[in-house]
């Protein structure tokens, strides 16, 4: 994943710990439990996503610390101050919402204006302050328009417009790219966090979408059944996932279920021929434990086989070509082994550009890793 | 897709019959009457059957006039007419204004209220269209009358010492109209209050209004058009009501529909009382076309 230099911060330019922090928050609606018992500390300044498929509880928690939903159990402190007990409408946070709710009654200007006439401003603050944000997200010459007359994008900057011109402490954002289609989302992507980066505020996100998280946030949590199942930067998730469903929902992988051997640090699984040879990350295992593993598809090198050749006699095997994805800048081959599972495993476009032939269906190849390219499960 | 149908222009499309159906319909049923009434109010009364003259005749081949506006100068010159617009006016006015104090609130609640429970309150608007609303009319007439069930249970309640008049009055009146009215101002309002998005009384909120400002600056704007839809069909048909007064109200609250019913049948002057429908409908249709107006302007359009 390549870092947007205008967004990443680096760790030193964030402010203290503790900003925002949850702490032991659990909310039931009936007997279904949506979050449970979740501990969470954040930065000031940072970028926070949480990163979950629907009905994991993320925008549950979103809307606990918008105010909008009380949780039945825990706390939430914002620098230092406890507003578990805060009503919405007075707590220092705004919320950009799921496709904007920009009031449709209302044109842009009053729509923006609305949070600062609530706090009884005068006018004339409300007017510079209105066109401060209106110049910020680049929207002036839209001031009178309603909302059914802009853009998706558009819209998207009014809302944002409209939840920063009160200069709240914490801004969610729940969903920001879901009302847009796919072709703008990354620009988009880019123009929001440059723009959030400017204003310097503490943001947490709620999105399903794993590269929309990996592109803005700081710090990423990804969340499953109510509880968060890892936390990390984007780069720590990735490459070293805790579990196999954080490694499954960021990116795609192949995950290894197997024994640790009699032999110094080799698993052997029921679906792969060769043993695995883990290295050092064996450490703390005993012989006879189960194991999982996980290899990136990237992380796999992949060759076509010469007839008489033989797999090494770890981390490798002999296969089959199933699927072929042309992605552009790279190629994704399924490759079926001997065992009958098959491997997902992704070719970069100057590799395919190396091959003397490119491998096709029903070709047989050879896929090898390195240990290092393993990462171990919990 | 299109080109399917402009290909056989003959054939009406889907856009024209959804259109061109009810227009019909408005046409044959609504209009031709309407202008039927027109022509007998220019008319003049005679006792024939019908009992009205053509508005033109031929005498020794020449066509001779028979028409008058009359009847509408004798509407104009007649106080009781007047006074009996004016009064339906303010009753429907009157009606309407209660029913959506007691209709919106009820209307939220259904809105809001949880889908088992939703469908089931609903259903309770709904059910009493089941009856003849002539049955539930006089059925209130059991309920007010001085020996009638509310009467009974407040005396025995011991809250009263006589029986209190509650019908043949102006508070009878109001109390048949509203009930017979309301569920035509719940169910537009609760239709426009359900599919609000929920996030937009939410941002409100997340933007510092406090409850009872988001209800004025987002929630009531929001629900105009559902205000406006049950308001006419509350108002309109209660400035023509009829049963209600004749049942419920009193002798000194006369309303128009009283009125024209005394001319058709009492009278039998079908001209006069063709003449006082047709002004009512004008008095009907102006303050619509206002409405509409406003609404196309987008000042209260969704």
């Amino acid at each position: 994943m390549s870092a947007n230099p205008l967004i990443k911060k680096s760790n030193n330019a964030l402010g203290e710990d503790g900003f925002l922090q949850v702490q032991s928050v659990s909310k039931k609606f009936g007997s279904d439990t949506v979050v449970s018992d979740l501990n969470l500390s954040i930065r000031r300044q940072e970028f926070f996503a949480l990163l979950g498929s629907s009905g994991c509880g993320k925008s549950t928690l979103l809307r606990i610390m918008a105010g909008l939903e009380r949780p039945t159990q825990g706390r939430i402190l914002l620098d230092g101050q406890d507003i578990t007990d805060v009503p919405a409408h007075e707590r220092p946070v705004n919320m950009m919402f799921q496709s904007y709710a920009l009031f449709p009654h209302m044109n842009v200007t009053a729509n923006i204006a609305y949070g600062l006439k609530r706090e009884g401003r005068a006018k004339s603050e409300i007017t510079e302050r209105v066109a401060e944000v209106l110049d910020l997200v680049q929207m002036h010459s839209h001031a009178r328009h309603m909302p059914a007359q802009l853009s998706g994008g558009q819209q998207q900057r009014v809302a944002l417009a409209r939840s920063l011109v009160k200069q709240p402490k914490l801004l969610l954002l729940d969903e920001p790219m879901s009302a847009l289609d796919k072709q703008i989302r990354q620009k988009t992507q880019f123009e929001l966090g440059s723009i959030l980066y400017k204003v310097g505020v503490t943001c947490v996100m709620v999105t399903h979408d794993q590269e929309e998280a990996m592109t803005m946030a700081d710090r990423l949590a990804v969340m499953s059944e109510g509880r968060i199942v890892q936390i990390g930067s984007p780069e720590q998730v990735y490459e070293t996932p805790s579990t196999q469903f954080a490694a499954e929902f960021i990116g795609s992988t192949n995950v290894f279920a197997g024994v640790l051997s009699d032999r110094r640090g080799q698993v052997v699984c029921a679906d792969f021929e060769a043993p695995l040879d883990l290295g050092e990350m064996e450490q703390g295992a005993k012989i006879g434990q189960a194991l999982r593993v996980s290899v990136r598809p990237e992380r796999i090198r992949m060759q076509l086989a010469a007839p008489d050749i033989k797999a090494p006699p770890v981390n490798a095997a002999l296969g089959t070509v199933a699927q072929i994805g042309y992605m552009g800048s790279y190629t994704l081959f399924y490759v079926t082994l001997v065992s009958g599972r098959t491997l997902v495993v992704n070719v970069p476009r100057e590799v395919m550009m190396g091959f003397e032939r490119a491998p096709d269906y029903d070709d047989t190849v050879l896929v090898q890793w390195s240990s290092r390219s393993m990462v171990r499960l919990a | 897709m299109s080109n399917a149908f402009t290909a056989r222009s003959w054939i009406p499309g889907p856009r024209a019959l959804a259109i061109g159906v009810p227009f019909v319909f408005l046409l044959l049923f609504f209009m031709l009457p309407f202008l039927l009434v027109l022509k007998i109010s220019l008319a003049q009364s005679a006792m024939t059957v019908p009992p009205y003259l053509p508005l033109w005749a031929f005498e020794n081949g020449k066509p001779v006039w028979l028409w008058t506006l009359d009847n509408y100068l004798t509407i104009f010159g007649d106080d009781i007419y007047l006074s009996a617009y004016i009064n339906s006016v303010r009753v429907a006015f009157f009606t309407t204004l209660i029913c959506l104090l007691i209709g919106y609130p009820t209307a939220w609640l259904i809105a809001h209220a949880k889908p088992l429970a939703r469908n089931l309150l609903l259903m309770g608007i709904v059910l009493p269209f089941w009856t003849s609303y002539l049955v539930r009319v006089y059925s209130w007439i059991g309920i007010l009358k001085d020996q009638g069930l509310a009467n009974s249970l407040l005396l025995y309640l011991g809250w009263i010492d006589a029986p209190l008049r509650l019908m043949q009055n102006t508070l009878g009146l109001y109390i048949g109209m509203v009930y017979s009215y309301l569920p035509y101002m719940i169910l537009p309002l609760c239709a426009f209050l359900m599919k609000m998005d929920p996030r937009l009384p939410e941002a409100a909120r997340d933007l510092g209004a406090k409850p009872w400002e988001v209800f004025f600056t987002v929630t009531l704007p929001l629900s105009l058009p559902g205000i406006t839809a049950g308001s006419l069909l509350v108002f309109i048909p209660c400035v023509g009501e009829y049963v209600i007064p004749e049942l419920l109200g009193s002798a000194d609250d006369l309303m128009i529909g009283r009125v024209m019913w005394s001319d058709f049948f009492n009278s039998i002057d079908w001209p006069l009382a063709a003449a006082a429908t047709g002004l009512m409908v004008a008095l009907l249709l102006l303050p619509m076309a206002w409405f509409q107006r406003l609404q196309n302007r987008g000042g209260i359009a969704l």
